[in-house]
């Protein structure tokens, strides 16, 4: 992968230019599934992109000492943590890529929850500290399943690298894996019914209960490219490799988007269904339940490999 | 420049998100607020979002008649909400202090400790006369800009046969 191409993915696409629209517009679905399902008409299209550019104009609390920095230091983090993790999806054919970037993918998902533990835990305010430990228990359980799910479709696959897990048959092992990323990603986005480290109202916002203006956009703007990185991961893993055969990047594209969306309905709609579990359903729910079936999925592929 | 000031503009009048402050209310006005989110109003037309942090908050919606215990927790939320900001005061305690009137626990009305913007008389006030009143504040906001609030200008009431209409 030359420099130019590694910008252009990084800036155009599946980078900035499409992710920060995409990060608006999958806002913009889900809040739009919940009203539907709750018989209301819901906000207007453009209301996240609205919200954002009020959060610009808004002053922010004055703040002073290292803690004042690093509190404005954490959202650009993990703004520029989740952008990149867009761009490192294989969403267009040949589009380059190296060995391992598949790791590199996990390390820049995981890196918003830890900005937004940190920016808990810097913003000294009490609920901001219990949103923080919340989110830090989550993490710990979901997380386990998650990179199981994907380590046993890496090594069924034999690479870590993506685009050639983009283009992979799927089989038996992959459609469990990507069964576990499904259930891991609401607790990943702080939705229903895992969206107790943000507990609206009930603990005020969290870690972000310090933030206002332009720093709490930024904090919308990554949990958007969150979205977009997480729905896109499954996207990519389900898009069927023919696609890039007959119709080249442009279809690639669309299969990309529509798959996305479609994730992202799915997701609306369990948060629109469900209420927020307590911390310790969350976590048993991860540790006992679906860590079963994520160590099942990780022995069988290890299993395969070894006669292979 | 020009046109980021009226994007500006609209994005505030588009976006208004509210925090909602209980001095001393029965509590009427505060199912009303709800009420006005619910399914039947469904606020969130206009992007209104009820916030669990003042500081994420544009326009501080206060119920009640501000008791003693309250005024200083009244004036610390006020402080705590980011500029610009609106304040709406919901019902007729606030504005007046209502049945309550010389009472020695009272310290309101609401506009003698914080500049109010907004008043939304009713005892309670129906929904859709907040929501009227809410769009209205959105609107003084967007207008107003990073003036500081108060200036006298600015207010306006919501009279509760408008809002039936």
């Amino acid at each position: 992968m030359t420099i130019l191409t590694a910008l252009a993915r990084l800036l155009i696409f599946p980078g900035l230019l499409f992710a920060v629209p995409a990060a608006w517009f999958f806002l913009w679905v889900e809040r739009k599934a919940v009203a539907l399902m709750q018989e209301r008409v819901g906000p207007p299209f453009m209301q996240p992109f609205f919200d954002f550019v009020k959060l610009l104009g808004k002053d922010t609390p004055p703040r002073s000492g290292i803690a004042g920095l690093l509190m404005r230091a954490w959202p650009l983090i993990a703004v520029s943590a989740a952008a990149g993790a867009v761009g490192l999806l294989p969403v267009l054919p040949s589009s380059g890529g190296f060995e391992g970037d598949l790791i590199l993918l996990l390390a820049l998902l995981e890196l918003p929850s830890v900005c937004i533990i940190a920016a808990g835990f810097s913003s000294r305010s009490i609920f901001g500290e219990i949103g923080s430990a919340r989110e830090a228990a989550l993490s710990v359980s979901y997380n386990i399943v998650f990179l199981l799910a994907i380590v046993s479709i890496a090594a069924s696959q034999h690479t870590f690298r993506l685009e050639a897990l983009a283009t992979m048959h799927p089989s038996f092992l992959t459609v469990l894996g990507i069964l576990a990323i499904l259930i891991c990603l609401p607790a990943k986005l702080h939705i229903n019914p895992f969206s107790l480290p943000n507990a609206e109202q009930e603990i005020y916002a969290g870690p972000m209960t310090e933030y206002a203006g332009p720093e709490l956009a930024m904090w919308e703007l990554s949990h958007g490219l969150e979205w977009v990185a997480g729905v896109g991961l499954v996207a990519t893993l389900v898009a069927p490799h023919f696609a890039i055969a007959w119709g080249g990047a442009w279809l690639a594209a669309c299969i990309f988007v529509t798959i996305s969306i479609a994730a992202v309905l799915l997701l609306s709609t369990l948060a629109a269904a469900t209420a927020r579990l307590a911390i310790d359903t969350s976590v048993r729910f991860y540790w006992q339940c679906t860590l079963i079936f994520a160590v099942l999925a990780i022995s069988s592929a290890l299993f395969v490999r070894f006669r292979s | 420049m020009k046109l980021w000031k009226r994007l500006m503009c609209t994005a505030r009048r588009r976006s208004p998100w509210l925090f909602h402050m209980n001095s001393g209310s029965c509590n009427g006005c505060d199912i009303e607020i709800v009420a006005a989110l619910s399914p039947r109003y469904d606020a969130e037309q206009l992007g209104v979002r009820l916030e669990g942090s003042p500081r994420h908050a544009d326009i501080l919606c206060v119920t009640g008649p501000v008791t003693q215990k309250a005024v200083n927790a009244v004036k610390t939320v006020y402080g705590q909400v980011c500029g610009p900001k609106a304040v709406i005061a919901i019902g007729s305690c606030p504005a007046t202090t209502n049945v309550f009137i010389d009472s020695r626990t009272l310290v309101g009305p609401l506009d003698k400790h914080v500049p109010v913007d907004v008043y939304v008389p009713g005892c309670p006030p129906r929904p859709d006369a907040i929501i009227q009143g809410v769009a209205k504040a959105a609107g003084i906001l967007a207008e107003r800009g990073n003036t500081p609030p108060g200036s006298a200008t600015a207010v306006a009431t919501i009279a509760v046969e408008e809002a039936h209409q």
